[in-house]
């Protein structure tokens, strides 16, 4: 298992490194200036063309990137031309926030998805399974942002259960953060719910068809042995293999909800450092929101693992 | 008092077409510590009367239509769930012919084994492992402490049976169903495995069906046989009988095709003709369109099963004129 999880470790750092040349590239390709941005409209070129000398942006694209690459080398991600801080401490400010809502919603794709999915499995063809089915159908279809809207309209308007909007962090009250949370977190969790239910019965259905789950009933096992224990632990094998996919979901879906829920996460700075062509806190953004990309990839391969000894002992 | 009476057992199957009986009027019985054989062609029925037996067909597509399955006194057939749970295991207990499958592939055989003896009994963690490796040791897995732990991708087809049959016989059944448990098998390991059965029948005493395709296997270990062919019970009689004097043509043709145990050769064809599906039996006798003796009259009745000989019933309705003098 520990094999696993290094073997997966050391074939990260190619990844992080495409993908900081991506967005070193990418940043680079979007016309627009960051010194006049910066600068503001009524700074005069000489002041523009100071400050471009002094951010280092009239070096060559290479040399540039040689200064990049060194500071990675040294830990350091440089600073942000917007924020006037290290690009570290603005994204330590704002992820937090993302991977919360991401984690809290994954909580609810995965209590949604895997009990509605072995629920419709279970009793394929009733008006149960029919009724789970339809449901996510609506959650896959319904895009998360009108959810959110009417959640808005309904719980925050007109109930008045939760705040429509601002944050609180966690660390400072943990109910506070559950009521900002909450509403944000379904509704960006629907989608992959949805999803994850229609995989979870069909997984369910073709596990429940094995020779050992006959076994397991031949035994005299209780029924529900059967079910959570025999048919789930082969059913999550194929499941766990998607979780890795619906976190990456769910982070890039998070930048729209936390617009619409006023959440100072990664998707409000990094749209405004995109805007303001604020090269080095995208540069270190994407990198750190990869980095933890590939860290929830390299658990859930590990997970794999621990799952299915096939695979610990290959 | 018989250990096991299935009477008129017909077990049906909804299907695209309409409702099929896989078996009918299935009747047979079994005393305790007998050895009783069913055989048949692949299709005859055989799985279904064994999964019938167990209460493990899913219902639906499957439905008990009529009769009933009496063990040790109690109706199975109008058995809760719940009860019939506890008959699986130290009531009757069965292995399949599938061993590469019918492992849990994610839980380690000792875990496996284990956990149908607590299914049962209130044992120490201690006490299930100690009997779960007394168990391995009596199905002859070497240095069953050491192999407690290991998958069952780590075993070979023949091993995993005898984790099968170890996990059936852990709860000390009184029935044991072996559906063709050595079928899959090679077939130096098919005679080990058969011997290891009738070991363990002298040492824990159970009773056991035994269904094969295979006349050979009958006649290395039933005490009486049962013949299926299209879901129906066409010939039974103890062993030595059948081989003797079989009285149906069908079994006559079975006899005629019984591979050797110990030649992994393809059976010989001895009946032309193959066996009809269950939506498309002929009318009256279901072997007729196969039978070299078949007559018009055989197609416009089913014949019942009629003792003809002590201990000896048959199907067919010329079984008397057509008897080996
Ligand atoms: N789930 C099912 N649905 C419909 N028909 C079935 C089902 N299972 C078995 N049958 C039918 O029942 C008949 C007997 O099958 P089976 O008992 O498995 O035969 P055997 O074990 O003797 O080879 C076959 O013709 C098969 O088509
Ligand atoms: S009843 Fe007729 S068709 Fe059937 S087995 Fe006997 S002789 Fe053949
Ligand atoms: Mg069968």
């Amino acid at each position: 298992m520990a094999r696993v999880a290094f073997r997966r470790l050391l074939s990260a750092i190619p990844v992080l490194l495409i993908v900081s040349l991506i967005s070193f590239g990418l940043m680079r390709l979007i016309p627009g200036d960051p010194a006049a941005a910066i600068a503001g409209v009524s700074a005069t070129p000489a002041q523009i063309e100071q400050l471009r000398r002094d951010l280092g942006l009239d070096q060559p694209i290479y040399m540039q990137l040689l200064d990049y690459y060194q500071g990675l080398a040294r830990g350091d991600l440089g600073r942000s031309l917007l924020l006037g801080k290290g690009v570290f401490a603005a994204t330590m400010e704002r992820l937090p926030v993302t991977i919360g809502l991401s984690l809290y919603a994954l909580v609810f794709t995965l209590l949604i998805g895997i009990a509605s999915g072995i629920v419709a499995a279970l009793r394929q063809n009733s008006w149960i399974d029919q009724a789970a089915m339809m449901f996510a159908m609506i959650g896959i279809s319904v895009p998360n942002f009108f959810l959110g809207l009417l959640m808005i309209i309904l719980f925050a308007v007109h109930l008045g259960w939760l705040p429509s909007g601002g944050y609180v962090a966690f660390s400072q009250d943990p109910a506070g953060w559950l009521a900002s949370t909450t509403m944000p977190a379904f509704s960006l969790a629907l989608l992959q719910a949805g999803l994850l239910a229609r995989i979870t019965r069909s997984s369910m259905l073709e596990v429940l068809r094995q020779d050992y789950i006959r076994t397991a009933r031949a035994k005299g096992l209780p029924q529900r042995k059967v079910v959570l224990k025999h048919a789930l632990s082969n059913a999550l094998i194929p499941i766990v293999t998607v979780v890795g996919i619906i976190v990456s979901l769910l982070l890039s879906g998070a930048v729209v909800t936390e617009a619409l829920f006023s959440l100072p996460g990664m998707g409000q700075l990094l749209t405004q450092a995109v805007l303001s062509r604020d090269y080095p806190m995208v540069q270190g953004g994407l990198l750190l929101v990869t980095t933890f990309l590939v860290l929830v990839n390299i658990t859930v391969d590990t997970l794999y693992a621990v799952l299915d000894p096939r695979v610990r002992y290959e | 008092m018989n250990l096991l009476e299935v009477r008129g057992l017909t077990t049906a199957f909804m299907t695209g077409r309409g409702e099929v009986n896989a078996i009918e009027e299935v009747s047979f019985s079994l005393k305790e510590g007998e050895i009783l054989g069913i055989v048949g062609e692949s299709g005859s029925g055989k799985s279904v009367t064994a999964l019938t037996v167990m209460g493990l067909l899913p219902q639906p597509p499957a439905r008990v239509a009529a009769g009933e399955v009496v063990f040790n006194g109690q109706n199975l057939t109008r058995m809760s769930d719940r009860d019939m749970q506890r008959i699986r295991g130290p009531g009757i207990s069965m292995i399949f012919q599938e061993p590469m499958t019918s492992l849990n592939p994610v839980f380690s055989i000792g875990d496996q084994i284990m956990e149908t003896i607590a299914a049962h009994e209130r044992l120490s963690q201690a006490d299930l492992r100690k009997r779960a490796i007394d168990m391995l040791d009596k199905v002859g897995i070497p240095s069953a402490s050491k192999r407690l732990d290991d998958y069952p991708h780590q075993m070979s087809g023949g091993q995993r049976q005898r984790v099968m049959i170890a996990m059936a016989l852990a709860c000390n059944p009184k029935l044991l169903i072996a559906d063709e448990p050595t079928t899959a098998l090679d077939v130096t390991i098919q005679a080990q495995i058969l011997d290891l059965l009738m070991d363990l029948r002298d040492e824990f005493g159970m009773a056991i069906m035994i269904i094969t395709h295979n006349m050979g296997v009958i006649a290395e270990t039933a005490d009486r046989v049962l013949v299926m062919y299209a879901g129906r019970v066409i010939e039974e009689a103890p062993v030595a009988q059948v081989f003797d004097r079989p009285l149906h043509p069908y079994t006559r043709g079975l006899l005629e095709c019984v591979p050797s145990l110990t030649e992994d050769k393809p059976r010989l064809v001895a009946i032309p003709g193959t066996l009809p599906e269950p939506a498309r039996r002929p009318p009256g006798c279901r072997f007729a369109p196969r039978c070299s003796h078949a007559l018009p009259a055989c197609s416009e009745a089913i014949p019942g099963l009629e003792l003809l000989e002590p201990a000896h019933t048959v199907a067919c309705f010329r079984a008397q004129e057509l008897a080996p003098a």
